[in-house]
């Protein structure tokens, strides 16, 4: 049936010559050019050509200079740009310069001097014919019959076999793109972080650590302020940055004060310390670190693609692709005064994970 | 070869000697006999691709450069270089290497500049140039292996932009592969092991930057190179299509030939993209990586954008609503899953297999060099706007922060606007583009039905109002009149004439109306017959308005608009009306 219903179709409407009901193939008009007809044009073409060339040659003489002279840390002032490095612009200018006016001196040539009549060429069936064809499948079928494909099961089914099974290896040496410590799985990991109960909260002073801090006293954090910190238990930047790294990306948290009349909820009965709250600081969408915090609202906003959490309403979320609250820590002061972690997480942190639960 | 030329200068002389002794060899001399003079069809929308093949050429030198300075390490250093304000601070020495190559390596910054810009114009150009493909309707057979190759191509390009933005390790690059970890982890079952195995443990490890490295400066590159070793063979194998015009069939190629004309004009442009790369480095600041600082996963920048051609994930990733299930203790995050796996996978896939669907719907088995007008084949076309539509709302999602800080708007309605914009704009986007292509259609039947209307109004001695048509040129003449009919497969019987059940029955039963939802509302083109005859009558009627002219001035009005009066019923002939009134007068 469905070779019928192709055959219904013209054959070729657009192809070859006219077909009833199409338009005759019409001649290739050709308009010639001032060049063509004004030799004094064609000169003055010439001209251009060459003073491109010319031009390209002249900028990388600059820019070998301008390499040399200018100094890679001069700024300097140019209208319309601001401040930019004198380097880079004298650089890009003249290698783009002299790289351009080849391309241009080239086509100005192709266009005014060189034939611009078109030429017609013929295609041809890309189907190859009859003959090559039963050619090709004479010459499998002799294959076949000579190595004995067909006659021989067994071999075709070993053959077959270990050419299913020779990536294998290639396969499994990928295990050890993670070497894994004995006894540790992903499951295990993303589900703990490195609070316990006593581990002091030190401020994150950014990419250095703050050395030399003792911790964060409950009084330091003004009701409506945020803190960004970390467990006081971090490696140290040179010393251990892999450590150093994992622990920011997942024990990171923050540290926000509201008048405890505010607090709605929390994940759990007194988790705060008069008032003072811990959520951790990495979304439970994507994780992307959050500090986007609106103190009247107690409204925490993800940067990255505008999760938003409750915090006064135990991190509960109330708008955006997050599907999770986010993860409070409970926490109390030591002896000295600081503010410490009373366990960790009961929750893991950070985006979901198929065996999170 | 010049060996058959005595009065050659010493330099070709020495050419054909080398080509000589190559074609002994290789037999390249029956090669260059074939090809030399190919020719190639012209059109500014043929250069897209040409674009994109240069500015990869661009990429690949300029990025050779950078591995000789860049060093792929996460290793931690304290940064003594000349930007003083990250003086003495703890980074990877990716990062480091990064700064040294934008403020002490002289050049260096330029260099980085140019790979940038370069990836940027590759990308796009990889996408417009895709674009036109589609449109035209370049990917029908025989072509249909080339359009799949242009599609991997796309998706490499994207790799190759991703794992290159990642590497320099600062703040902001950082942050994306934050989010492409919540992404790994998202995928079931294996998500949570793909993590580990991607970073080398858990997040973000001290291995991914070598290991994006490696994927970035090798793999991807040397894939992306093969394929385009393979798309432009295929190109030059079957021939360049072409648009209709004078001289144009489906079986001739109308152009320039490759010697001279084509290697001074692409290679030409190849030294101008080039050129204006390093022009608009030396002139324009891309990805300043200093200003965000090295990467640490407890920090952010906020109002931050990824590349242009990733910001579409993002939007997806922000537009999606907050579903998550837990199905016998294991988590679907739908969230992330849906965005940032599912539909660009569904995407990419349609977009493969189009060529392949469009022809199964329509019955198309044939050959196509003829390139199509995007109005003749409407509903393509409306797929094609459709897509560029969602797409472009994903886009805006991925800058809904933007948008709000930029016109103070509320977060929150921005991002519930596109949700539903993004399931309303794409239909309504189809149906406008399809009724644009018939109302075209309409008019180019119209055209070489009646002419074109030229604007000037001529009052006839009985005081009747009409608009001067013109015949059309040939070139109009040959381009209105290639549009093909395809005709709407007919609808099949349920059974033959025996009374013999037809097992094709329901599937030909689709075909049939999907190809009428394709083709069926398309206006047909007259016949040639007919469009000589009217062609010839608005050449008699351009012909009349000369005496007329001279007959009396006061009567021409000219009128932009017009055609109001003018109705194929009319009584009488203009010529027969004037011949009256000569004849009372």
């Amino acid at each position: 049936m469905s070779k019928d219903l192709e055959s219904k179709l013209p054959a070729n409407p657009e192809h070859g010559e006219p077909k009833p009901g199409y338009l005759p193939v019409a001649d290739i008009p050709h308009k010639p050019r001032v060049t063509d007809t004004d030799p004094k044009a064609a000169r003055r073409a010439e001209r251009q050509v060459a003073s491109m060339f010319l031009l390209s040659m002249l900028l990388v003489v600059l820019f070998v200079v301008a390499y040399v002279t200018i100094d890679v840390s001069t700024v300097v002032y140019v209208p319309v740009l601001g401040e930019v490095g004198a380097s880079n612009l004298v650089l890009g200018l003249t290698f783009g310069g002299a790289i351009f006016f080849i391309g241009a001196g080239a086509i100005q040539w192709s266009k005014k001097l060189m034939p611009d009549v078109e030429v017609v060429q013929q295609r041809h069936d890309m189907e190859s014919d009859k003959g090559s064809t039963k050619e090709a499948a004479a010459n499998y079928e002799r294959g076949k019959e000579e190595s004995g494909f067909a006659r021989y099961p067994i071999i075709r089914r070993t053959l077959l076999g270990a050419l299913a099974l020779f990536p294998i290896p290639l396969v499994v040496m990928l295990r050890d793109l993670w070497q894994t410590p004995p006894g540790e799985n992903p499951v295990e990991i993303l589900s703990t972080t490195s609070w316990r109960d006593g581990e002091r909260i030190v401020p994150d002073t950014g990419h250095s650590t703050g050395e030399n801090v003792k911790g964060i006293r409950p009084e330091e954090i003004p009701v409506g302020g945020l803190v960004s910190a970390l467990p006081m238990s971090i490696k140290e930047l040179k010393e251990d940055p892999v450590a150093n790294m994992r622990d920011r990306g997942k024990s990171a948290i923050i540290l926000v004060r509201m008048d405890p009349d505010e607090i709605r909820a929390q994940q759990g009965e007194g988790w705060d310390y008069q008032g003072i709250l811990a959520y951790s600081k990495i979304c439970t969408h994507v994780g992307c670190p959050i500090a986007l915090y609106e103190h009247r609202t107690h409204h925490l906003l993800c940067p990255c693609h505008q999760s938003t959490f409750d915090l006064a309403d135990e991190g509960n979320v109330v708008f955006g692709p997050a599907a999770r609250r986010m993860p409070q820590l409970p926490i109390r002061v030591d002896e000295e005064g600081f503010l410490v972690a009373r366990s960790d997480f009961q929750e893991p942190v950070g985006p979901s994970f198929w065996e999170r639960g | 070869m010049s060996t058959t030329n005595p009065a050659a200068n010493p330099v070709e002389k020495a050419g054909g000697a080398t080509a000589t002794f190559v074609d002994q060899r290789l037999g390249s001399n029956k090669f260059l006999a074939r090809n030399l003079s190919k020719v190639f069809p012209e059109h500014w929308s043929f250069m897209l691709g040409e674009i994109a093949l240069y500015s990869f050429i661009v990429v690949l030198l300029t990025g050779t450069y950078l591995t000789l300075f860049f060093k792929p390490s996460m290793a931690e250093v304290v940064y003594e270089g000349s930007y003083i304000p990250l003086n003495g601070i703890y980074m990877s020495e990716a990062y480091a290497s990064t700064l040294n190559i934008s403020f002490d390596i002289r050049g260096g910054l330029l260099i980085r500049q140019m790979h940038h810009w370069a990836a940027l114009i590759f990308v796009a150009a990889v996408a417009v140039h895709m674009f036109r493909v589609f449109f035209t309707g370049a990917f029908r057979k025989p072509r249909e292996f080339n359009w799949i190759v242009g599609v991997a191509l796309t998706t490499l390009a994207l790799a190759a932009g991703f794992t290159g933005y990642s590497l320099p390790d600062d703040l902001l690059s950082g942050t994306g592969l934050q989010i492409i970890r919540g992404i790994l982890q998202s995928i079931p079952l294996v998500g949570t092991w793909l993590a580990f195995f991607v970073f080398g443990g858990e997040y973000p490890g001290g291995d991914i930057i070598s290991r994006l490295y490696s994927a970035h400066i090798l793999l991807v590159p040397g894939l992306i190179l093969a394929l385009i070793t393979v798309h432009l063979i295929m190109v030059w194998t079957q021939k360049h299509t072409q648009f209709p015009g004078p001289g144009r069939t489906n079986d001739n190629v109308v152009g320039y030939p490759l010697l001279p004309i084509y290697m001074a004009k692409a290679g030409g442009f190849f030294f101008v993209v080039f050129g204006i790369v390093a022009l608009l480095s030396g002139l324009v600041n891309i990805n300043p990586v200093w200003i965000f600082g090295p990467y640490t996963p407890d920090q952010v920048t906020a109002g931050t954008q990824p590349d242009w051609y990733i910001g579409w994930l993002d939007g997806a990733l922000r537009l999606m609503p907050n579903w998550e299930t837990v199905v016998a203790g294991f988590t679907i995050s739908w969230n992330v899953f849906i965005p940032s796996v599912v539909i660009p996978g569904i995407l990419f896939t349609g977009l493969a297999l189009y060529p392949f669907l469009e022809a199964w719907a329509t019955g198309d088995k044939r050959e196509h060099n003829l390139l199509d007008r995007p109005r003749n084949a409407p509903v393509r076309t409306g797929i094609g706007v459709m897509a560029i539509v969602f797409y472009g709302i994903l886009w805006l999602g991925g800058g809904n922060d933007l948008v709000a800080t930029t016109f103070n708007l509320s977060i929150n309605s921005i991002s519930w606007t596109l949700r539903v914009l993004l399931i309303v704009a794409p239909p309504l986007a189809f149906i406008i583009t399809k009724r644009i292509c018939l109302s075209l259609q309409r008019r180019d039947r119209e055209k070489l039905l009646h002419g074109y209307e030229s604007g000037r109004i001529l009052r006839l001695p009985h005081g009747e109002f009409v608009e001067v048509h013109q015949p059309l040129n040939e070139k109009e003449l040959a381009v209105i009149g290639s549009k093909p009919d395809t005709p709407v497969l007919p609808a099949p019987q349920k059974t033959d004439i025996d009374g013999v059940r037809n097992p094709r029955y329901r599937l030909d039963s689709i075909r049939h109306t999907l190809s009428g939802f394709f083709y069926g509302d398309n206006i047909p083109r007259p016949s040639a017959e007919e469009i000589e005859a009217g062609q010839h009558h608005a050449e008699e009627q351009g012909a009349i308005e000369a005496p007329l002219h001279e007959y009396e001035e006061r009567d021409v009005i000219f009128n932009a608009h017009g055609g109001v009066l003018h109705h194929p019923g009319m009584p009488k002939t203009n010529a027969e009306q004037v011949a009256e009134q000569e004849s009372r007068s």
